[in-house]
């Protein structure tokens, strides 16, 4: 082949906007794009790339891999649209039945997706006995009775996390019963916690359909320009997932785009640690950065009224962004209001310095000498509330940059999003403030240099290696976890560690959890 | 006092559920998320999350009807009360949940071991999630919940409640799991029963119901923290009514102080014996320099301010979300967390010289000696 074959292609698709960007080997921006996202999600996609790969020219035969970040999945789910019917089989028996599946569901989505479910006996203790052998011949009995009306199989077991070999168990009776059903298992998608574990496996199930058709439309997309690249999906720690993967674990693709934007910050600005602000036409979302990678929430997550244990970015979100409507008080000595309302993409219409009639914190920043932007100064009347405006905002931001520190001291602020110029280039709390080249697709890029990543999570007796060796053994298995999912052994590293004693046991029990990340393995 | 168990008794005379004079109360449902609120602010930031109790309970409730909730005084004087409740490690406990029939088994064992009826659940402990979970079995059992608890608050071990203050027996303490293995410990002191039932409940798997100081409701009356369900509900009550202040609503309703409002600067955790020890620094939001320093072991034991001790065990220190009054177990707590502290005594009894022997700051290993809790200006109230 006489033309290098080195770019990559990201695309992230946003609330509002689809952005695409190719990178080079070096991870260099060569092209961007943005467009509108559509209600389809799939028709945004095909114009961000069709804009993009126009802008970057004859260079598009080199994209060898296409890395996408994209709503999809929260849509369906929110919509209750495109979701399979799932069959839940929990094996906890006897344990586990005060609580049985599904109960804690909104009523018109368990309709929508549960075929039936039912709790068998089996399961695993936290030092890796059987609560009770596996009821294999009633899981199968369950399932038959279920054969014809669901596509998709929902298994969890108790403390899969210690053992899987339950699950994996029921997945056989699962094939030899249902044949060809796609089939999720707990252990592959959640952490301790089994009603939440579960029902990301179950709302996992459900999404396998949507996981499919997205990649069936970015292949005719791509192949349209005649490419064929390696194709990979985001997810919500701000790491890639091979197509093949992520088929099987479609739920993982939700909360990615927060994810992409600060891992997108990171590679622009070349920091590690750092606070990200990520500002928007509406919102602002603010993170911590620790060693390159977002932050992660130790609280529970819901994804349209269902608990689950996902860990999501750990952000402050705040009603700031360039359209953020500003409302003076009614007597004028500097009280105002600012947010939540927006004028979001119409800001250049509606904003008083493009000659509009709405006061927005675009026009605070005009007049406060952060920004140039629109023809004509905001009317004087209107400065008091303005820069009083600009004073809640930066108080506001200043508050969100402290709460998303987990220590004391200052950190440098990284600032992404089309309405960066709100931040102000000093605040407390911030050693330096940073608005790296092409911030404003940090996301896509994020998603474009996303490496991969394995993660473990295990119980453990400190045996006679002690910790040291517990450790280490879980550092391992991330790391086969990594190169499985496509990472360069040579370039994966353990990024993050953490162990939590389990409270009122009289023999020390520890939950440890790793995570390695590899940069992906060209072929 | 004597022991007060007594396997001679007649069969309980009275009716099984209220005797119904006047006020009628029942738990349903919708009082449920109430009183989990109520009981993580009782629970000093231990006992677990209540949110796995209010599932059990909620379920139990949905298929078997509301629990009548009785005050000792609305039941037969020579009834049976069982004091029971969860015990192991509450990671196990979210992970392995329970059948849901192991505290009508304890019943079945209860009743054949004593000749007697039981005539009431009892939660042994208010504090967290143990608050809720015997919900669970009374509604099962159709028995009523007793308005009363064994500590008022959380604590960590067995011999810290008040039947064994009140020289109640803790034998014999009845233990089954979900897969209804049933273990009966009749032990020396209540010290082996503590020994014997961690034992166990490792071998169960790390997570067990119990039931011990089964007594009449003649003895619960004077060896039990009285009300603390309903307190429990008022508290919970005060936090989601108090839309604009829920804070203040829950200060004034619980008669607390608030020993400080600012942001967590600081989190340290380690586990030694079991036990999740550690310490967290509360910065003071006006006043940067005041700093308030919360000692942890599973529950938020003591709070210190310039060396000073500003309030310590048995009395009641909680971490609630600064903006929304929620309560904080210390498993969560972490850096930058808005929060507000706040102390309010625990129940009398803690404040005797043999209540503090049990669950004073000696018992917990502290070298100083209990002392009242101080508001800001350092006025014991």
């Amino acid at each position: 082949m006489a033309a290098r074959a080195d770019l990559r292609l990201g695309i992230d698709v946003g609330g509002t906007n689809t952005d695409a960007v190719v990178v080079d080997r070096d991870d260099t921006p060569l092209a961007k794009a943005k467009a509108a996202t559509t209600t389809d999600v799939t028709t945004g996609i095909a114009a961000a790339i069709e804009i993009v790969l126009g802008e970057l020219g004859d260079a598009r035969d080199r994209i060898t891999h296409v890395m996408l970040g994209t709503t999809h999945a929260t849509n369906a789910v929110v919509a209750r649209q495109g979701l399979r019917r799932v069959a839940v089989l929990r094996i906890g028996g006897p344990a586990t039945h005060s609580v049985p599946p599904l109960v804690t569901w909104p009523p018109d989505l368990r309709e929508t997706i549960a075929a039936g479910a039912m709790v068998v006996d089996g399961g695993i203790e936290f030092d890796g006995a059987e609560v009770a052998p596996f009821d294999a011949d009633a899981a199968a009995a369950f399932l038959s009775s279920l054969s014809g009306r669901v596509e998709a199989v929902a298994i969890t077991s108790v403390f899969s996390s210690v053992s899987r070999r339950h699950e994996v168990a029921a997945e056989q009776v699962a094939r030899a019963v249902l044949g060809d059903v796609s089939v999720s298992l707990s252990h592959e998608i959640g952490t301790i916690g089994l009603i939440e574990r579960e029902n990301a496996t179950v709302l996992n199930a459900a999404l396998m359909g949507v996981a499919e058709s997205v990649a069936d439309a970015l292949d005719e997309a791509l192949g349209r320009h005649g490419l064929a690249p390696a194709k990979y999906f985001a997810q919500n720690d701000g790491t890639l997932m091979a197509f093949e993967y992520a088929l099987r674990h479609p739920v993982l693709t939700i909360g990615c785009g927060p994810a992409n934007s600060m891992r997108g910050a990171a590679h622009l600005s070349g920091l590690r640690d750092a606070i990200v602000a990520d500002v928007g036409g509406t919102s602002t979302e603010v993170g911590l950065l620790i060693n390159g990678f977002p932050g992660e929430s130790s609280d529970v997550v819901g994804i349209s009224g269902v608990r689950t244990n996902f860990r999501m970015p750990d952000l402050v979100t705040l009603p700031l962004g360039g359209g953020s409507v500003v409302i003076a008080g009614g007597d004028g000595n500097g009280d105002v209001h600012v947010g939540p309302d927006s004028v979001g993409r119409r800001v250049t219409e509606s904003a008083l310095v493009f000659g509009g009639s709405v006061a927005t914190l675009s026009d605070a920043a005009v007049a406060c000498g952060r920004v140039e932007m629109g023809d004509q100064m905001p009317p004087p009347d209107q400065l008091t509330a303005l820069s009083a405006a600009i004073a809640r905002s930066d108080a506001m931001l200043t508050d969100a940059v402290d709460q998303a520190k987990i220590v004391r001291g200052d950190l440098p602020l990284i600032v992404v999003g089309g309405a960066g110029f709100l931040v102000p280039d000093g605040l407390p709390g911030v050693s330096t403030v940073h608005r790296p080249p092409h911030h404003e697709v940090a996301n896509a890029i994020g998603a474009a240099i996303a490496p991969v990543s394995g993660q473990v999570e295990r119980i453990v007796h400190f045996g006679a290696g002690g910790r040291a060796a517990a450790i280490e053994g879980a550092c391992e298995a991330a790391r086969v976890e990594a190169v499985r999912a496509g990472a360069d052994p040579e370039r994966t590293e353990i990024v993050e560690i953490e162990d939590a004693p389990l409270a009122y046991l009289t023999d020390p029990a520890v939950r440890i959890r790793v995570k390695a990340v590899g940069a992906l393995r060209f072929v | 006092m004597g022991k007060s168990i007594t396997r001679d008794a007649a069969p309980a005379t009275g009716e099984r559920a209220s005797r119904g004079n006047g006020r009628k109360r029942v738990i349903d449902v919708d009082h449920l998320p109430v009183l989990a609120r109520g009981c993580a602010v009782l629970g000093a930031g231990g006992g677990g999350d209540p949110l796995i109790g209010v599932l059990m309970a909620r379920e139990a409730i949905l298929r078997h009807g509301p629990v009548p909730l009785l005050d000792l005084d609305d039941l037969p004087a020579d009834g049976l009360v069982l004091p029971c409740g969860l015990v192991g490690a509450p990671t196990v406990a979210i992970e392995k949940l329970e059948n849901g029939g192991e505290g009508v088994r304890l019943v079945e064992e209860v009743e054949a071991l004593t000749g007697r009826t039981v005539v009431a659940v009892m939660p042994f402990e208010i504090g967290g999630s143990n608050g809720l979970i015997p919900l669970t079995w009374a509604a099962r059992l159709g028995l009523p919940y007793v308005d009363a608890d064994g500590m008022g608050r959380a604590f960590p071990t067995m011999p810290q409640m008040t039947m064994n203050l009140a020289g109640v027996s803790s034998s014999p303490c009845l233990l089954a799991d979900e897969r209804m293995n049933t273990l009966v410990i009749r032990a020396d002191s209540v010290s082996w029963t503590e020994r014997l039932l961690r034992a166990t409940v490792d071998a169960f798997g790390g997570a067990g119901v119990a039931a011990l100081y089964l007594m009449d409701v003649e003895t619960a009356r004077r060896a039990t923290v009285r009300g603390s369900v309903s307190r429990a509900m008022k508290l919970g009550a005060a936090i989601m009514s108090g839309e604009e202040n829920p804070i203040d609503a829950l200060v004034g309703e619980v008669g607390a102080v608030e020993l400080i409002r600012g942001k967590i600067v600081d989190v340290e955790r380690q586990v030694t014996g079991g036990f999740v020890r550690g310490s967290a620094i509360v910065e003071d939001a006006v006043d940067p320099s005041r700093l308030l320093r919360l000692e942890i072991q599973n529950e938020n034991l003591a709070a210190f301010e310039d060396g000073e001790v500003r309030a310590c065990v048995p009395d009641i220190i909680t971490v609630l979300d600064a903006h929304n009054g929620e309560p904080i177990v210390t498993e969560r707590l972490r850096y930058g967390q808005r929060v507000s502290v706040i102390a309010f005594p625990g129940p009398d009894i803690w404040h005797t010289p043999e209540g503090l022997a049990l669950v004073g700051p000696q018992a917990f290993g502290f070298r100083f000696s209990y002392v009242p809790m101080k508001d800001g200006d350092g006025r014991a109230s």
